[in-house]
């Protein structure tokens, strides 16, 4: 992308002096997963991600790092899977796509429930229900207001290129553990079936059983020298305690919200209108701006990384004075309701997208801002 | 430099191949490269397409309302694409079963019986590098000794006995490519 990308503080996602390689951004998930010191991958096929569970198997990392790759017998006991892995304290991530994701909310509700650092991929498809294999964004609501049942968020990372699904496993790793709580890359048939150009992290090893325990004292790693025993539930059946429970998580989440928002700007500086997008439609998004500058429409990117916690003072704080904002998104309209919850009428709001697996072109969305704002 | 291309055909005829060879030229040439499948289930039988494109700059959109080349191999991929190039673009057809050849006249307008060739070479193979041949003859974005590099880096050690082969089919496109306008 154009941009470095930014992070609330200033900081920087750097990226490593390493091969230049292309391959898919499943692949490329699957690549870095190895690399960044994963204990193991729990999956189950489904297109347009089934690469991610193909390269592991031809990669065969269990001959190289021990990482463990196991094709489930469904998605709902992929996730559990991972719920017991991360129990123990280790790195695990399942994968899968919008119809297999709805089968896995109850598990990370329980996740969530029990505060376990899992992670987990959806490279979304169109629905409702089994819908169309081709690519879509429309597991937005359920992605960033939690999707399971319960009061709870997951972080959701949302990445626009293949080498942002590579650099993006790490971090949804090192959030997740953070933070105690589960984190997802939220991509989509785009993204995990293009080939780009990608830079692999360097290696990192598996942790040791030690380095676990130091890092995760409240997992069930074994219980050694008499210590008092760790319980890993979402289960709490007197109303009293759960209510602590679930602030103690509100607090924790007002926590990831004031540290975590991650997005990025382009050719914002004179813009008079902003177009906000996140992952592939973000890619189509900058195609359009090119297109509209060119015919001297001066417009500008925002790009939500995190859509949880979701960058909303920083879009009213770009949007201030503008002309107007058009969010568009590969759904019937989710992530416009946070952008109208955040510019709260100060600043038009439009919304263009397309439906059912169609994957919008940049013309229409120059289109949309014309005929929406203009 | 920014080349915008799509290549288009039936399902199995190596529309996928071509643009993962290309992809990985430019890549060898420190270009920036996306390659991106149409990957329905269409696939099988039915038309098959990928959008390529090698630039010096960063590439914006995978996904793109118009081309600066489109590669065509049967009746379907013309009707659907001819339509999409830029003025002044490049428009390449295999004329094997075409019924009704393009009509636009603000593009050029190439054609390569890649086909023929191939049938003519007794190697059915060698169609896809044909037409790539016949694509660098007119839009040299890489050059021959890239893409023999390209297919030294990416072909299994076992295959590299055939990649002679697969440059003189790129050099036969070079020389069978006709300009119809």
């Amino acid at each position: 992308m154009h941009n470095r990308v930014q992070k609330k503080d200033g900081g920087l996602i750097g990226m490593a002096e390493q091969e230049v390689t292309l391959m898919k951004g499943n692949e490329a998930i699957a690549r870095a997963a190895v690399r960044c010191g994963v204990d193991g991958y729990f999956g189950y096929p489904i297109t347009p991600q089934s690469e991610i569970i193909e390269t592991l198997a031809l990669d065969k990392p269990w001959e190289t790092t021990g990482m463990v790759v196991l094709q489930a017998e469904s998605e709902v006991a992929a996730i559990n899977m991972v719920y017991g892995a991360a129990g123990a304290g280790k790195r695990a991530f399942t994968s899968s796509s919008s119809p297999g994701v709805a089968l896995m909310q109850e598990g990370i509700s329980y996740l969530a429930g029990a505060e376990l650092p899992g992670v987990f991929v959806n490279v979304q498809r169109g629905g409702p229900g089994l819908g169309t294999i081709q690519p879509s964004q429309s597991d937005y609501f359920q992605a960033t207001r939690g999707g399971g049942n319960g009061d709870y968020h997951v972080i959701v990372l949302a990445p626009a290129s293949v080498q942002e699904m590579a650099d993006f496993v790490d971090l949804a790793f090192t959030l997740a553990f953070k933070y105690r709580n589960p984190a997802m890359i939220l991509s989509d048939g785009v993204i995990g079936q293009m080939m780009e150009k990608v830079v692999l992290p360097p290696y990192k090893p598996r942790r040791t059983e030690e380095e676990i325990m130091e890092e995760c004292p409240w997992a069930t790693s074994g219980r050694r020298n008499s210590r008092q025993p760790n319980i890993i539930t979402s289960l709490e059946l007197k109303p009293e305690e759960m209510e602590k429970r679930n602030v103690h998580l509100q607090a924790k989440y007002e926590e990831i919200q004031k540290n975590e928002v991650r997005y990025e700007t382009i050719q914002c500086d004179d813009a008079e209108y902003i177009i906000v997008a996140f992952g592939s439609a973000a890619r189509i998004a900058q195609k359009a701006i090119e297109t509209a500058r060119a015919q001297g429409i001066k417009v500008g990117l925002f790009r939500p990384i995190t859509l949880w916690p979701f960058p909303a003072g920083e879009i009213a704080g770009l949007a201030h004075g503008k002309k107007g904002v058009l969010v568009a998104e590969i759904n019937a309209g989710q992530m416009v309701q946070d952008v109208r919850l955040a510019i709260n009428g100060e600043e038009p709001v439009e919304y263009f997208g397309r439906l059912g697996g169609i994957v919008p072109e940049p013309d229409e969305i120059v289109n949309a801002l014309k005929t929406k704002l203009m | 430099m920014k080349k915008e291309i799509i290549i288009s055909g039936f399902g199995g005829q190596g529309v996928l191949s071509m643009g993962k060879i290309l992809a990985y030229s430019g890549l060898m040439e420190g270009k920036e490269v996306t390659w991106m499948p149409a990957y329905g289930p269409e696939q099988r039988g039915g038309t098959a397409n990928v959008t390529v494109i090698v630039s010096d700059d960063k590439i914006s959109s995978p996904i793109l309302s118009q081309y600066d080349v489109a590669i065509v191999l049967n009746q379907p991929s013309l009707d659907k694409f001819e339509s999409k190039i830029k003025p002044g673009g490049i428009l390449i057809y295999d004329g094997f079963g075409i019924i009704n050849p393009p009509t636009r006249g603000d593009i050029s307008v190439y054609r390569v019986d890649a086909m023929d060739k191939a049938a003519e070479m007794k190697n059915a193979k060698v169609f896809n590098m044909i037409v790539l041949g016949a694509f660098l003859s007119v839009c040299p974005i890489i050059s021959y000794e890239g893409m023999e590099k390209a297919l030294f880096k990416t072909l299994p050690e076992r295959h590299h006995g055939l990649i002679p082969l697969n440059m003189e089919a790129l050099r036969v496109g070079g020389e069978t490519i006709l300009r119809m306008k």
